[in-house]
C-alpha cells in the first residue's frame, strides 16, 4: 500500500511546513501579513471542502460559520480576554454551534435545495450581523480589537503569523485525519452513492450533519484567526461574497483532496489583495478569468484530483412505475 | 416453522397504477426462492418494498416473524436484509476494496470511527469476500474501471459482507457472459443454508437450475408459487408469458450471453 508516491507526499508536506515557518525571517511585513491572510482563507477552504468535495455537499453559506467565529473571536477579546488562544476555542465552539444549530435543517436536503439552503442560511447571519448593532457594531463592524496576547506580551506581526500558522495546522491536521479516517471513507461513499450507503445500513443523514458541524466548527476556528489578523471584524467579511470566493478556491483548487484548496486559496488571496489593488478595482473580474481558465483547462483543479463523481442515478424516484405491458 | 419473509396481502399504487397487487409471498427459512414474471410484473417494486426503498400502499412484511412493514430502509439493512441490484450501484471512485470495506466496517463496527482502530480485521475481510465472488487480485481498481460483469460480483460482495439473513437479488445474471452466470450459480450454491435468498432473474435456465422455490408474478399479482417443477408445467404461466396454450416448450434454452437489457 505504502509506495513512494505517498513518501513524496509527506516529504512535500514537510518541506512545506518548514518553508512557511521560517518566513516571517526573509519576508518583509506587509508580505508575512498577506501570506497570513492566505493562512486564514486556506483553513476556511480547506472546511468547505470536507463538505464539498469530500462529502459531496456544495454549499454557498459556509462563510456565515467563519463570521459568526470571527464576531465571536472579536467580542470576546474586546470583552473578555485576548490572552491566547481562548478566542480561538471560542470562536471554534461558535462556529460549531452555529452550524449545529442550522446544519439540522441544511442536511435534510440535497443538490439545488442544499444550494439554496446554505445560501440563505448565510444571507440570514449576515444580516444579523448588520441589524443586531449592539453586538455586532452594525454595519461598522467590530473595532479596536485588542491584539492576542501570549505569556500577556501582544503578538506583532510575524507573532500573529505563527499564531495563525499553528492554529492553521492543527486545524488542517484534524480535517486531514477525519478525511483519511474510515468516517471519512463513509462520507466519500455518501459522496459517491447516497443510496447504496443506506442500502448498507448507514444512517447517512447523520454523518452529514457530524461532517457539517465539524467543517462550520473549523470555519468558526478560521474566523478565529481573521478576527486576530485583522483586529477587525465587519459584516462584508461573511457575506456571499466570501462564501463565493471560498468556493472558488476550493474548486480551483481541486475538491476533495484538501490541501488543493488551500493553494486555491493562496491563489485567491494573491489575485484579490496582491494584483488587484493595481488594477483599479478589477481584481474580481481577474478571478472570474482565472476560474474559467481554470474549469477549462484543468476541470479537476490544481490538485489533479477528481471532483465530486456523481454516477448517473440508478435507482429510480418513488414515482416512477416499472414499465407495464411488455411481454 | 416461521417464514424467513412474509408478505401478506402487500401492494403498492404508482397513482392510479397498481404495481403490486395483494400479494402473499412466503419465502421458507434457506430457500433459493426466485421470482419470474414477464416486464411490468412488478418484481423489482415488491423487491422495493422490502428493502424499504418504497413503502407499501396496504399490507404486512414480516422478517422472521417481526413487522418490519413501518421500518425504514437503513433499519432493516442493519436486521439482515441485503441486497444487490439490477443496475451495479457502486462507489465509482473507489476502489473495488474500498467498496467493500464500507459494507465491512459497518456491518462489524456498527458506529464508524473517526480513528482508524482494527481496520486490518477489516482488510483481511474485504479480501477474503473479493475471493469469494471471484475478484481475487481485483481489489485495487477502481469500480469505475471494472468490467459490467465484475461489477456485478461486486455487488454481490458488499451485500455478502453485511452477513445478512436475507438476499435479494435483482436479476444478478443480467448482462453476464456465460462463464459469469456459471461462476454465479456456483457461489449462490455456495452460500451458507442459514442465508435465505430471495431473487428475480430473466435467465429461466438459471432459475430452474438454482431455485428451490419460485413464485410467479404478472400484472402486479401472484399468478403461481410452487416448485420449479409445479411453475414449469403449469398452463397458466404458459399463458401469461407467451400469451398462448399451444403446446410448445416454454423455456427456450436462451443464446450464450444473450444479456437481458429490456427490463426496466
Amino acid at each position: 500500500m505504502i509506495t513512494s508516491p505517498a513518501h513524496t507526499g509527506r516529504y512535500l508536506a514537510v518541506a512545506a511546513v518548514v518553508v512557511l515557518a521560517a518566513a516571517p525571517f526573509f519576508l518583509a511585513p506587509y508580505a508575512t501579513t498577506t501570506l497570513t491572510r492566505m493562512l486564514v482563507f486556506a483553513l476556511l477552504a480547506a472546511s468547505l471542502d470536507l463538505l464539498v468535495g469530500v462529502t459531496g455537499l456544495p454549499s454557498l453559506g459556509h462563510a456565515a460559520y467563519f463570521g459568526v467565529g470571527a464576531y465571536a473571536a472579536a467580542w470576546f477579546t474586546k470583552n473578555v480576554s485576548a490572552t491566547g488562544p481562548l478566542p480561538l476555542l471560542i470562536a471554534l465552539a461558535a462556529g460549531g454551534a452555529a452550524a449545529a444549530a442550522s446544519g439540522w435543517v441544511a442536511v435534510r436536503t440535497a443538490g439545488v435545495f442544499f444550494l439554496m439552503l446554505t445560501l440563505a442560511i448565510g444571507e440570514i447571519v449576515a444580516q444579523a450581523a448588520e441589524t443586531w448593532e449592539s453586538v455586532t457594531g452594525g454595519s461598522n463592524g467590530l473595532y479596536g480589537v485588542p491584539a492576542t496576547r501570549i505569556a500577556d506580551t501582544p503578538l506583532g506581526v510575524a507573532g500573529v503569523y505563527w499564531y495563525v500558522l499553528a492554529a492553521f495546522l492543527l486545524g488542517f491536521l484534524v480535517l486531514w485525519l477525519v478525511s483519511r479516517s474510515p468516517f471519512g471513507a463513509a462520507l466519500r461513499g455518501i459522496r459517491d452513492n447516497e443510496p447504496r450507503m443506506r442500502a448498507l445500513g448507514y444512517p447517512t443523514r447523520g454523518y452529514k450533519y457530524l461532517a457539517f458541524v465539524l467543517a462550520g466548527a473549523i470555519a468558526g476556528l478560521a474566523g478565529g484567526l481573521l478576527a486576530t489578523q485583522q483586529r477587525l471584524v465587519t459584516p462584508a467579511d461573511l457575506g456571499f461574497t466570501t462564501a463565493a470566493l471560498a468556493l472558488l478556491a476550493v474548486i480551483i483548487g481541486g475538491a476533495g483532496s484538501l490541501w488543493g484548496p488551500c493553494l486555491g486559496a493562496a491563489l485567491v488571496i494573491t489575485v484579490r489583495d496582491v494584483i488587484g489593488p493595481d488594477l483599479g478595482g478589477h481584481g474580481p473580474l481577474l478571478l472570474g478569468l482565472v476560474f474559467i481558465l481554470v474549469v477549462y483547462l484543468l476541470p479537476r483543479g490544481a490538485a489533479g484530483l477528481r471532483l465530486p463523481h456523481r454516477p448517473a442515478r440508478t435507482r429510480p424516484v418513488d414515482r416512477e412505475p416499472e414499465q407495464v405491458g411488455q411481454p | 416453522m416461521t417464514a424467513a419473509l412474509s408478505c401478506r396481502a402487500v401492494s403498492r399504487n404508482f397513482g392510479a397504477l397498481r404495481a403490486v397487487d395483494h400479494v402473499d409471498l412466503a419465502v421458507r427459512p434457506g430457500a433459493r426462492h426466485a421470482l419470474i414474471g414477464p416486464n411490468g410484473a412488478g418484481k423489482t417494486t415488491l423487491f422495493r418494498l422490502i428493502t424499504g426503498l418504497l413503502r407499501v400502499t396496504d399490507g404486512q412484511i414480516e422478517l422472521d416473524g417481526r413487522d418490519i412493514t413501518r421500518l425504514s430502509e437503513v433499519r432493516r439493512a442493519r436486521l439482515g436484509i441485503g441486497q444487490t441490484l439490477q443496475h451495479a450501484s457502486l462507489f465509482a471512485s473507489m476502489t473495488a476494496a474500498q467498496n467493500v470495506a464500507l459494507a465491512v466496517r459497518r456491518h462489524e463496527r456498527g458506529v464508524i470511527p473517526v480513528v482508524p482502530v482494527a481496520e486490518r480485521a477489516v482488510w483481511t475481510r474485504v479480501e477474503a469476500l473479493l475471493a469469494e465472488v471471484g475478484l481475487a487480485g481485483r481489489g485495487a481498481v477502481t469500480a469505475a474501471a471494472l468490467s459490467h460483469g465484475e461489477r456485478k460480483q461486486l455487488e454481490i460482495a458488499l451485500a455478502l459482507a453485511c452477513r445478512p439473513r436475507l438476499l435479494l437479488m435483482d436479476e444478478p445474471a443480467a448482462g453476464m457472459s456465460t462463464a459469469e452466470r456459471v461462476a454465479l450459480a456456483t457461489l449462490v450454491r455456495s452460500l451458507p443454508e442459514s442465508m435465505t435468498v430471495l431473487f428475480v432473474e430473466h435467465d429461466l435456465d438459471l432459475v430452474f437450475d438454482l431455485a428451490s422455490d419460485v413464485t410467479v408474478l404478472s400484472l402486479g399479482r401472484v399468478l403461481l408459487s410452487g416448485t420449479p417443477e409445479e411453475v414449469r408445467s403449469s398452463p397458466e404461466v404458459r399463458q401469461a408469458y407467451l400469451g398462448s396454450t399451444r403446446d410448445e416448450p416454454l423455456f427456450l434454452p436462451r443464446a450464450p450471453g444473450d444479456a437481458d437489457v429490456s427490463a426496466g
